[in-house]
């Protein structure tokens, strides 16, 4: 029975104790960042924290928040995190047909054994190749903004 | 999104060597990779990678259109022709008449690049007109 007392006084002395020393913010601060990702700081005041960043989207930003007031100590969060601004797409470029057909027909000059025919901007290719050529023949005709390369030719 | 996962060694190897003004998307059904590779060599590792996941380029379901910068410094280049001399044209396009010829390996003056395919060259007897771009090598 002793013994029980003795635990028990002991448990309400810790409890006692560690209700009285809140972690430190220096202390809270490291256990922040070390949950938080790279791209985001993190600093403490008085149990307060303030995140601040730039983060890909919302949601990082939401779930920066939800890591910080889950820590122990933490009494309130400041959220000043910034969202990047969405990359605006390039659009993809397809070349008039017209433009295509003389386009092709310079690239293609060097390249005796290879038929071309152009329609909506799909460029496709016949006849025959050596693997050497295909690739040249391939990049120079990249270049020129067609839809698609329809590949149809046979390599020797 | 397939298209982009098919491609993906090639995308992060065209990340990784640092092309600039890369831009990846897909549209119907065909995937389009833009950019400037800053060397030849770049650029050709990336058409090997092309390759090894499409041998021979059969699918036609990618436009790979990395270019090679060109420092706007440059004024030779040499004539990378197989072995040929290559055709010197009154205007851009092989339609134009031939006004002069440049030897295989001649180092010749570029006058102007505003146009990506032909650029306007003069050869070292005064002759000047059009040469096609994939024939000259822009020397440093």
């Amino acid at each position: 029975m002793k013994t029980t007392k003795l635990l028990m006084s002991a448990a309400v002395v810790a409890t006692l104790f560690l209700a009285s020393c809140a972690p430190k913010d220096a202390d809270i601060e490291t256990a922040v960042k070390a949950k938080e990702a790279s791209e985001i700081s993190v600093a403490v005041a008085k149990g307060e924290v303030t995140l601040t960043g730039e983060v890909a989207d919302d949601a990082a930003k939401a779930k920066a928040e939800v890591i910080a007031k889950a820590e122990k100590g933490v009494k309130s969060v400041v959220n000043n995190i910034t969202v990047k601004p969405a990359v605006a797409v390039v659009p993809v470029v397809i070349a008039e047909d017209a433009t295509l057909v003389k386009n092709v027909a310079d690239a293609t000059k060097d390249f005796p054994t290879v038929k071309t025919a152009i329609k909506d901007g799909v460029v496709t290719l016949t006849g025959t190749i050596n693997k050497t050529s295909l690739i040249k023949l391939m990049q120079q005709l990249s270049a020129l903004k067609p839809k698609k390369i329809d590949n149809q030719l046979i390599v020797k | 999104m397939a298209l982009e996962d098919k491609y993906k060694a090639l995308t992060d190897a065209a990340t990784a060597a640092g092309i600039s003004d890369l831009a990846v998307r897909e549209q119907d059904g065909i995937l389009y990779v833009d950019g400037t590779a800053a060397d030849g060599a770049t650029k050709d590792k990336l058409w090997d990678i092309y390759n090894q996941i499409d041998p021979n380029f059969a699918s036609g379901d990618l436009v790979l259109n990395v270019n090679v910068a060109v420092d706007a410094a440059v004024t030779h280049a040499k004539v990378i022709t197989d072995s040929s001399n290559l055709n010197i044209r009154k205007g851009p396009g092989t339609d134009q008449p031939i006004v002069g010829k440049a030897a295989h390996d001649e180092v010749i003056t570029l006058v102007n690049r505003s146009n990506d395919l032909w650029w306007l060259v003069r050869t070292n007897d005064g002759e000047e007109g059009y040469c096609y771009a994939q024939y000259l090598e822009p020397q440093a």
